[in-house]
């Protein structure tokens, strides 16, 4: 397996406090391949980011190793790890007056001189940092001027600079919208796509998570599940990882929902495409019931551009799902009385 | 870290170094007697004058007074801005963290150790024996203090929290101090009140070469971890993912500083704000955060704040001389305060 970085045996993680350990996540045998974006999935205060802090060699695990590049981890000097491994975290705080260009370059840390000064060749990873990641036309403001987001691109760029076969990013988008959200996991793709690194991103986004990632790392009952997205869902690890009182995995939408205390009225759904799929999203969270056959009340969905693309019952012709629901409601009602 | 804006820092440099040179030679013509700047300038030169009075008052007075405004400056702008780096804190400064009151105590206890009825003026007359056993003294409360502040900061990584627990640490050792005061002598206590205004005129052209040679060697010494201290701008977790050695990289940055502010408050006494304003200062004036850059200009400007602070505090023109660690105190406290006011986010205002 040439394309194996980093492997973890009977790892556990956790805190030493006083005299007594605190384990978080034990017998973890995980690993990290080139070319794959893994998530660290799993709910808030799971330990992902104690895992994430072992990983990286910022803090010890408790038993077990991690093999980095077929080197155990504790052997490596920081020196050579900074080499191997660049970090991007959750933390906002930069500082204000730096320039985007000088922050990229503090990724060619391990490289340079002791002043800190860089070669024409570290320029050039610079600039190659700045232009993959989009943010080449702000290099020259400074940090404070940012979004959060470009921010976090910028922060991405520095860790590239590096030059590291492995990028760990812990919560890289735990404070950004979901369009920048997206456009951060679309940037990290284009990272890994050419199969030069790994990359390993810990969050708490699931339906994200699920649509970038080529293996979870799924934190569940104080170990973690690893595999293909869908394998997980499959075999109900996921809906496993994240059970709550009163919630559950919607295996069709891919979310988790809350379950609904009353049993709605039952409705027979007909027709396909887009229109159809947002269709039942909103009965479902309306409190319908879907069923095969026609029980209570029957919806026909037209994909093709009309005024009216609603059909219920065959007779009332309706132009919106918001009308749609007020009219099935209202249906429902009379079939009470 | 090469921003594309060298040229300007150059210019910049220059700027400033100008503005240095002029209120030298301002600071060594004015005062109680007015002495003309080309005469200033002559007497500097070695070239000889009539009045000889003049000649004395600028080789023997001024000249050490205002050499030692020039260091005092340097060395409290160098160390309140690796400390800012340190702490991420835009308010750690040495007279905020209870650093100086550290070096207080230092000065304090080498007195009672030593069992003699002496305070820090009378040891400051002794010689340069003495004067290393002050800044020995001074630099080891200064470093203890500073361990206490990082061990702190290890469990609390609040800023306003951090400033409250320095605080804090600088009563306990102002207390101390004011328990020895108690059972001293009232003329001991008048002395050490005068110790605590600051001044710059105290120190001896013998000491100044002690100083000189620390405060120097100290902002060499800072000067080289120019590139430690600008991985840390970005926090530890991310200065040891780039390799930075954090545990020695902190033990540097704190014995530095420690010299540095323990050096310049055994001789001078504890002079406050210059730590904290001079930083922010020069970095809105430079508007980087390149410590290469940083560093040099906070040796500029900190000479010029802290030559500006003594010139007022000598009230040209009359014989009054006020204690200079009010002037910085008036001069600095708003420029802390228009910190605040400007970047409401303390977090991101480095």
């Amino acid at each position: 397996m040439s394309k194996g970085i980093l492997h973890t045996e009977s790892l556990s993680v956790g805190y030493t406090a006083k005299s007594s350990q605190k384990t978080v996540l034990s017998g973890l045998n995980l690993d990290l391949k080139k070319g794959e974006l893994t998530c660290l999935l799993g709910p808030n205060g799971s330990g992902k980011s104690t895992l994430i802090r072992s990983i990286a060699g910022i803090q010890k695990p408790l038993s077990g190793q991690v093999d980095l590049l077929g080197k155990q981890l504790s052997e490596v000097s920081p020196k050579a790890l900074a080499k191997q491994l660049s970090l991007v975290l959750t933390d906002r705080t930069a500082p204000g007056n730096l320039t985007v260009y000088g922050l990229v370059s503090l990724g060619r840390f391990p490289y340079t001189s002791w002043m800190g000064s860089l070669s024409a060749q570290d320029k050039s990873i610079v600039q190659w940092a700045l232009e993959s990641t989009g943010t080449l036309q702000f290099a020259d403001r400074h940090i404070g001027e940012l979004s959060d987001g470009e921010r976090q691109k910028v922060m991405i760029a520095r860790a590239l600079a590096q030059e590291t076969d492995l990028i760990i990013l812990d919560e890289p988008t735990a404070h950004l919208d979901s369009p920048n959200r997206i456009e951060i996991f679309h940037l990290l793709r284009e990272l890994v796509a050419n199969g030069q690194r790994a990359i390993l991103i810990s969050t708490h986004d699931i339906e994200t998570a699920l649509a970038n990632a080529d293996k979870l790392w799924l934190v569940s009952d104080q170990t973690i599940h690893q595999g293909a997205p869908e394998d997980l869902v499959l075999n109900g690890e996921l809906e496993k990882a994240f059970s709550k009182e009163g919630l559950s995995f919607n295996y069709s939408l891919g979310r988790f929902e809350k379950e609904k205390a009353r049993e709605g009225a039952k409705i027979l759904l007909q027709g396909d495409g887009q229109r159809f799929h947002w269709t039942k999203s909103a009965l479902l969270r309306a409190g319908f019931q879907l069923v095969t056959t026609n029980e209570d009340f029957s919806v026909a969905v037209e994909e093709t551009a009309t005024k009216t693309p609603w059909l219920v019952q065959g007779e009332f012709q309706i132009s919106s799902i918001e009308h749609l629901l007020i009219k099935l409601n209202q249906l429902n009602e009379d079939e009470m009385e | 870290m090469n921003t594309p804006s060298t040229g300007l820092s150059i210019r910049a440099f220059v700027v400033l170094f100008i503005v240095v040179l002029g209120l030298f030679l301002l600071n060594l013509g004015l005062g109680s007697v007015t002495i003309p700047i080309d005469e200033v300038a002559k007497i500097l030169l070695g070239q000889t004058v009539e009045n000889e009075a003049w000649q004395n008052i600028i080789l023997k007075i001024r000249l050490p007074r205002t050499i030692t405004a020039v260091l005092v400056g340097a060395a409290l702008s160098v160390g309140g801005l690796q400390m800012q780096t340190l702490f991420r804190n835009p308010l750690a400064g040495p007279s905020v963290l209870g650093i100086t009151a550290g070096a207080s105590l230092g000065v304090a206890a080498i007195m009672l150790a030593a069992g003699s009825a002496t305070t820090a003026f009378a040891i400051r007359s002794l010689g340069i024996g003495s004067s290393w056993l002050i800044v020995l003294a001074s630099s080891v409360g200064a470093f203890l203090v500073l361990l206490i502040i990082l061990a702190i900061s290890y469990r609390i990584r609040d800023n306003v929290v951090m400033l409250i627990v320095g605080i804090m640490v600088a009563n306990i050792t102002i207390a101390v101090v004011s328990i020895w005061q108690y059972f001293s002598d009232p003329e001991q206590i008048q002395e050490y009140i005068l110790w605590t205004f600051g001044s710059l005129g105290g120190v001896t052209t013998h000491q100044l070469g002690v100083l000189g040679g620390i405060v120097g060697g100290g902002i060499l010494a800072t000067f080289l971890l120019s590139k430690t201290l600008n991985a840390l701008l970005l926090g530890e977790d991310y200065a040891q993912s780039m390799g930075l050695n954090i545990r020695r990289s902190r033990m540097l940055i704190i014995f530095v500083t420690s010299v540095l502010a323990g050096a310049i408050t055994g001789f001078c006494g504890p002079i406050g704000f210059v730590g904290i304003a001079v930083p922010h200062l020069t970095r809105s004036f430079l508007n980087t955060s390149d410590h290469r850059l940083l560093i040099p200009s906070c040796v500029l400007v900190g000479a010029i704040l802290m030559l500006f602070c003594d010139i007022i505090s000598q009230v040209p023109g009359s014989t009054t001389v006020l204690p200079v660690n009010a002037i910085t105190a008036m001069i600095g406290s708003p420029i802390v305060i228009w910190i605040i006011v400007k970047r409401r986010n303390l977090k991101s205002s480095f």
